[in-house]
């Protein structure tokens, strides 16, 4: 584990790299890396409930639909402004969670992964079922908007801040919620969910927390996903989205905060390099690397940096 | 009255489809508690090999067995080379290895076969049968006629043979049956490769009504998991009537509730597993199974 201070300066000269991409890239990459910001926001929502949680979600799309739709109806039906769909996306998503969260309580390990499965198999019917406000399969196009204050940035520059911004807000308040209190009891819950309880810790209550916050990140990416694409339909939310989720997470790395960013490059470039090759080709990797991953790096890119680097540098005593 | 009847001979027909997959899903649960993700898309593949044997000229039924036993062997195979390794891993990982596997099975079969939907034969071709004012498709009943001779044959073999106790043997109490001399690894692999073979029978009933594609066992897949959860996923014959009910339950539902119809066929079995897995988790006939702390 690399000391704080090197950690911290790392942190910061990524963040510097990531300010000054916008003057050197053109206007595509730019769009694949706002991509990547929100792929990470979704994986980070993801692993909060399955990696350190315990609880395996696979349709996780599900709420990355409904954030996305929150933004699009309120965007294109009621005239709202698309920044302020986002925290509505967040609240949505979060109370949605919560709820689902409770019965999930009762559905064990691999019942709760069927039942997620069944959803996210469902929720292109669902959504092209309501064809009055989702815009049937014709899906809801927006038009992406422009930098506010007069900020001198074309449309793919403001939307990468923007997704950046909001990025590094969800990371922070992440950071602080897995590695206090709240995370310690989620990892408890995961790892032994009887001495959890025999220790003081609400299970239902964390859990059900954990579904809420999980499905609100997972949200806040879908809703912005809305924005920067322009567009939403409904089989974009297939099950081979939260399958793609679930790709991101395991090849970044379970419980893992920094995981989330690898796992959202993976997902994000890797497809467009194999499409070269069949268009198969993406889904016939992905399910390679989600095998290979479980039998040679369980903890992914993060864990497998992680080991790397404490056995390079090892601490003075 | 005459609908409803019909409507109940097809969503018979039909269940006998689910029952198959939910059957083939229920035989993997018992003997390795992983429920297999990719048992819709095993199906779609050896559906492809039975196509490819076809079009390469052999006769309709020796290409279904000779498709029978390949599905048997890659189910022996992908149990022993990628199941067993993570055999006693948590829950996640074998979760996530099956989806791998699911997701490689389908991208394969779309690189080799291409996403285009390719017509399929039916050996039980012809006019339907008229029964008063009711319609009895060949194929429909020829459906029925095929998964009720897996079933009994299945019966048979579980509860006749010797091979089959053993495999049940090794199921429920491995230890004990390593020690009467039952070589549990292998039985797994073989209960991995009947279930396998099984699916290949609902894949090839089922593809002259969907047409061949890689996705086309997505719907029935949700269906199976249906039937396995109503009828208990540690309870094979509870698979088989929780398939047919299913299926009658499918077709009526889209018959006389009208604001689902056909458009959410899907969210009639997500409903259906999560009302089941909340106020009957072990299914109509599984067992409750109580875990010693």
């Amino acid at each position: 584990m690399p000391s704080r201070s090197v950690k911290a300066a790392g942190l910061i000269l990524l963040i510097a790299v990531a300010c000054a991409l916008p003057f050197v890239l053109s206007g595509f990459r730019l769009f694949q890396f706002s991509q990547v910001f929100i792929y990470a926001m979704a994986l980070l929502g993801l692993n909060i409930l399955t990696g350190y949680n315990g609880q395996i979600s696979l349709g996780h799309g599900a709420f990355y639909a409904l954030g996305a739709y929150t933004t699009a109806i309120l965007v294109d039906r009621a005239g709202v402004n698309y920044a302020l769909t986002i925290p509505a996306a967040f609240l949505l998503c979060l109370v949605v969670g919560f709820l689902f969260g409770i019965p999930a309580l009762r559905l064990e390990g691999l019942y709760l992964a069927l039942a997620t499965f069944s959803l996210a198999l469902a929720i292109p019917q669902i959504l092209k079922y309501f064809e009055h406000w989702t815009g049937g399969s014709q899906g809801i196009v927006l038009s992406k908007p422009k930098a506010p204050w007069g900020l001198p940035l074309t449309r793919d520059q403001w939307l990468y801040y923007l997704s950046l911004a909001v990025l590094i807000v969800l990371f922070v308040l992440g950071r602080n919620l897995l590695q206090g209190r709240v995370g310690r009891a989620l990892v408890a819950i995961r790892d032994n969910p009887i001495a959890a309880e025999a220790m003081g810790i609400n299970s239902a209550l964390y859990k059900s927390l954990a579904f809420g916050v999980s499905a609100a990140y997972t949200g806040v990416a879908g809703a912005l996903s809305g924005v920067v694409v322009a567009f939403v339909a409904p089989d974009t939310f297939n099950v081979f989205l939260s399958i793609t989720f679930l790709v991101g997470v395991v090849v970044g790395g379970l419980a893992s905060i920094s995981g989330a960013i690898f796992g959202a490059l993976f997902i994000q470039f890797v497809p467009n390099w194999a499409q070269d090759i069949s268009k198969a080709a993406p889904w016939a990797i992905y399910g390679i690397f989600l095998i290979v991953f479980m039998y040679v790096m369980p903890r992914g890119i993060s864990g497998s940096l992680r080991l790397a680097w404490s056995r390079l540098v090892r601490p003075k005593r | 009255m005459d609908i409803f009847i019909q409507q109940v001979m097809s969503g018979l027909a039909t269940g006998g489809i689910y029952a198959s997959l939910a059957l083939a899903l229920v035989m993997i649960y018992e003997a390795t508690e992983v429920v297999n993700y990719s048992q819709g898309e095993m199906a779609m593949f050896s559906t492809y090999l039975c196509w490819s044997l076809l079009q390469a000229g052999l006769p309709y039924w020796v290409a279904f067995f000779a498709t029978l036993v390949l599905a048997f062997v890659g189910g022996v195979l992908i149990e022993r080379v990628i199941i067993r390794p993570v055999e006693d891993a948590p829950i996640l990982t074998i979760v996530i290895v099956c989806i791998g596997l699911l997701v490689i099975l389908n991208s394969v079969a779309g690189w080799i076969y291409s996403y285009i939907q390719k017509p399929f034969p039916t050996p039980f071709p012809g006019e339907p049968f008229k029964l008063g004012n009711i319609y009895l498709g060949k194929h429909d009943l020829g459906e029925i006629g095929v998964t009720l001779v897996v079933f009994v044959l299945l019966f048979v073999f579980f509860r006749f043979t010797t091979l089959g106790l053993a495999m049940r043997a090794a199921a429920q109490n491995p230890v004990a049956s390593r020690l009467v001399g039952i070589r549990v690894g292998w039985m797994l692999a073989l209960g991995w490769g009947l279930a396998a073979a099984v699916g290949a029978v609902a894949g090839m009933i089922v593809a002259p009504v969907l047409f061949l594609d890689p996705n086309m066992m997505g719907g029935v897949l949700l269906y199976a998991f249906a039937s396995a959860t109503l009828g208990g996923f540690t309870s094979p014959g509870g698979a088989v009537v929780g398939g047919l009910l299913v299926g009658v339950i499918e077709n009526l539902v889209a018959t006389y509730v009208s604001f689902i119809g056909t458009e959410l066929k899907l969210t009639v079995a997500l409903a259906l597993i999560i009302l089941v897995l909340l106020f009957r988790p072990s299914g109509l006939f599984g067992r409750v199974t109580v875990r010693r702390v």
